[in-house]
């Protein structure tokens, strides 16, 4: 078929001649805008080119008139960043601890750091607020499992729970139920026990059953009064808080699981400042002993 | 001249082959199936079982019968009705899944279910991405090229029974991977999770499609080929060229789904960005400018505005897109220079990919008025316009100093949605529209009424998506990088995740919007391929006998 080449009546423009399925095609010049545009964006590459870091070769790159460079720009950024927090990072070092917490001008510093820390490190667990949640201990309840002094906090920080790390705080609850320690029936009555502890109604035959049962088996940790021992992280099971849930069926599946959760251990992450700052944070903000 | 419809006594070429195909994978795949010790892999491979057995038994059936007939003088249409009806069909699935992660979002809580692991974001969030992407979009390209390449070259499609195996074999490829996606088989790696086996499976189908088409265009009856064919052409020689690079990867066993990437490290963030960029170039910009440069001429009734701006913006979309992967690694561990490269390349791809929006916008000019009384014609330009528009939003994020803020906020999904609903979405919408009463043979779709309803609820729900997109990325990037006077960062990540709540509700409420035009639009073409078939308003001219 030979290209004939019609004119356009609305446009007044000339076709270019070829059709396909009824589709004919304008021959339009390119907008003059558009070139014009597309050069200027041509111009400013090639521009950008020489000032900046860009090709590649056989020996390095392009350096760039204006030798930039993200990594020396991030190093001065860092070190700009340590000179702003420099004063207060340099007291939190030398301070104690106990200095941190009652210097309003130390504390108010420790308060700004250990929140900016908390939410991006620990509030994945302990929750926002450090009201924690299932498996994730409360922070502001007061109560604690491995002591809630501010060199408590400060070591459990640093060196973790249950990581395997040397140093990391370290207990194991036996899984009475699924290593059979005990018969399904002492769980039952078991659980009684420690419904009973808290100082909520309970079978009295059953807690009768297990007095003996507790003392052989839960008291060398919980204690005979079932209070506790921080020493060995065993809660506190009178006093109404509960890391796995309150009701009989979330305690009976503690007594067969023995469940323990995994907090990591921050040495190494965060610097002995920020740790400190990050104790006395979670310290002020729970009431801590 | 219509010659009455000569119906050859041959089954399509390669229909034997296939069977054989068919049976012999299914045998081996069954054998797969009972060897491996891999769950995932087994029900994958079982799927792959399963489709060939019924492949295997669809086709013996028709050679047994004699209906699986030939047509060689005839358009080879029945495909592309087959691809409108996927295309629809995965739009709702794809649109679906994204409403439930938009969900997800915004009410963390109500919609978690801890007890079915598949349903989780992470597991959601691909099966999202690929359904609209690779199942809607991809069937949306098969189906239209079939089309497009037939009636601009008065060809039929080449390759005997290859079309069919073509659109199954994707929709294969589809199921594997959304199935695989659910049970936690992934490569990791953004728009290419699929793992190794459903690459390769892909990869047969692809070489399968390219050769569909290269036969049509070799075999034309046309002296030139027309531009939309080159968009064609260029989206699915780059795909493939994109695909086999960026899955390059080692199976841990022939039996076991799981495979190890060849590149590792910053390498391999480069390569998957140059593949990630680029299929949003050439399968979402290439592909669906190749429909516009079809079916907005041929709906508006108007020649295409410059040939001489096709070529050339043309030519240099493909040169230039190919190198503005790096602006994805901005202040990372690539090296400055090629984020200098990528931010650079990028800019320089704003006209070319404009040339595309002027060439379909000014094809209107003589038939502006349309735009008042065809919704499909509006539904178009509206297209072109967010087309437009996000092809300069590109460009401006790509800049390093914007991208620091821009970066890994709701700002990239906005600006991802304005290409995928606006863009994608509505040129494919549109150009269904019009293929729809073609193809069956109608005079026009069943309701313009519900087109109108469609378009409007459509598009306020895509300025709502990408307004409150905007809002939400620009404030957390600004909320990310804000520092006390001490010196630490004032919001913590969760602090500006709980921000954006009311951002994430009105998204969700935008997807809605968009996932409810879509069923509209399903229900009319339903009602369209349902009615009484009129006369055809323009013969399906035979390919044989056009060519007068």
């Amino acid at each position: 078929m030979a290209l004939e080449r019609e004119t356009d009546d609305h446009t007044g423009v000339e076709t270019t001649g070829h059709e396909w399925d009824g589709i004919k095609e304008l021959d339009n010049p390119l907008p003059r805008w558009w070139l014009w545009v597309w050069y200027g964006t041509i111009a400013f590459s090639i521009a950008y080119w020489v000032a900046m870091p860009a090709w590649p070769g056989l020996h390095g790159y392009t350096k760039g008139l204006l030798h930039k460079s993200d990594r020396a720009e991030v190093a001065q950024q860092l070190a700009a960043l340590d000179v702003q927090r420099g004063a207060g990072a340099a007291m939190l070092r030398t301070a104690s601890l106990e200095q941190i917490e009652k210097d309003p001008k130390l504390q108010a510093y420790a308060q700004q750091v250990g929140q900016s820390v908390f939410g991006d490190n620990c509030a994945t667990c302990h929750g926002i607020g450090g009201t924690g949640g299932k498996g994730y201990p409360n922070l502001r309840d007061d109560v604690w499992l491995w002591g809630g002094k501010l060199e408590d906090i400060q070591y459990t920080i640093t060196h973790g729970v249950r990581t395997g790390a040397d140093g990391a705080r370290m207990s194991q609850m036996p899984a009475f139920g699924r290593d059979e320690l005990l018969k399904p029936e002492q769980i039952d009555d078991l659980t009684e026990y420690v419904v009973k502890l808290s100082g909520r109604p309970a079978d009295a035959g059953a807690v009768a059953r297990a007095a003996p049962i507790f003392a052989t088996q839960c008291s060398a940790c919980h204690g005979p009064e079932g209070k506790g021992n921080q020493q060995v992280g065993a809660p506190n099971l009178t006093d109404g808080e509960w890391l796995y849930g309150a009701d009989r069926a979330a305690i009976r599946g503690q007594i067969f699981a023995g469940n323990g959760g995994v907090m990591p251990t921050w040495q190494g992450r965060l610097s002995p400042e920020t740790i400190k700052a990050l104790a006395v944070y979670v310290h002020s903000n729970a009431g801590g002993q | 001249m219509s010659a009455p419809s000569k119906i050859s006594a041959s089954p399509p070429a390669g229909s034997g082959v296939l069977l054989v195909i068919s049976a012999v994978g299914a045998f081996l795949a069954i054998l797969g199936a009972g060897l491996t010790q891999d769950p995932i892999f087994r029900l994958q491979i079982g799927t792959i079982a399963l489709a060939g057995v019924i492949a295997a038994f669809v086709l013996n059936g028709g050679l047994a019968g004699g209906t699986l007939r030939d047509h060689p003088d005839q358009y080879s249409d029945n495909v592309i009705k087959a691809g409108v009806i996927a295309t629809m069909f995965w739009a709702a699935a794809g649109l679906l899944v994204g409403v439930i992660i938009a969900a997800q979002l915004s009410w963390p809580r109500i919609f978690y279910f801890p007890e079915f692991g598949f349903l989780n974001f992470g597991r959601l969030r691909p099966l999202h991405t690929s359904a609209v992407i690779f199942a809607f979009g991809g069937n949306a390209l098969i189906a239209t090229s079939f089309w497009v390449v037939q009636r601009t070259c008065k060809a039929r499609l080449a390759g005997g029974i290859t079309p069919w195996f073509v659109f199954w074999g994707y929709q294969l490829f589809i199921v594997l991977a959304a199935t695989g996606y659910l049970m936690g088989a992934t490569q990791g790696k953004e728009y290419a999770e699929p793992e190794w086996y459903t690459d390769l499976w892909l990869t047969i189908v692809w070489v399968a499609y390219l050769l569909v088409f290269l036969g049509t265009i070799w075999k034309r009856k046309e002296p030139h080929i027309y531009v939309a064919n080159w968009f064609y052409l260029a989206f699915i020689v780059t795909i493939a060229l994109l695909h086999l690079v960026n899955n390059a990867a080692i199976p841990v066993g022939l039996l076991n789904h799981k495979s190890y990437d060849v590149f590792s490290g910053v390498q391999d963030a480069l390569v998957q960005w140059w593949y990630g960029h680029n299929a949003v170039g050439f399968f979402l910009t290439a592909g669906f400018l190749a429909m516009m440069y079809y079916f907005v001429p041929k709906r508006v009734e108007r020649p295409v505005y410059s040939y001489r701006l096709s070529i050339v913006h043309f030519w240099a979309l493909i040169f230039i897109y190919i190198w503005a992967g790096p602006h994805h690694l901005h202040y990372t561990a690539l090296p400055q220079w090629a984020q200098t490269l990528g931010m650079t390349f990028s800019i320089m791809l704003w006209m070319p990919s404009w040339g595309g929006m002027i060439n379909g916008l000014m094809t209107l000019s003589g038939a502006w008025d349309k735009l008042r009384t065809d919704p499909v014609v509006r539904m178009m330009v509206v297209s072109i316009a967010f087309y437009g528009m996000s092809t300069f939003e590109g460009p401006v994020m790509s800049i390093r100093a914007v991208n620091a803020l821009s970066h890994y906020t709701d700002w990239t999904i906005g600006h991802v949605h304005s290409g995928a609903l606006g863009w994608v979405g509505f040129i494919s919408f549109g150009a269904i529209y019009c293929l729809v009463p073609w193809l069956w043979k109608k005079k026009e779709m069943y309701s313009t009424k519900l087109i109108e309803w469609h378009f409007w609820i459509a598009t306020t729900g895509i300025l709502l998506y990408i307004a409150a997109m905007w809002v939400s990325g620009i404030m957390e990037g600004l909320m990310w990088r804000e520092y006390t006077p001490q010196g630490f960062l004032a919001y913590s990540f969760i602090e500006t995740v709980s921000a954006k709540h009311i951002e994430n509700v009105i998204r969700t409420v935008g997807g809605l919007m968009y996932l409810a035009g879509a069923l509209i639009m399903i229900v009319n073409v339903w009602k369209t391929i349902a009615s009484p078939s009129a006369e055809p308003a323009e013969a399906s001219a035979a390919p044989a006998t056009a060519i007068a």
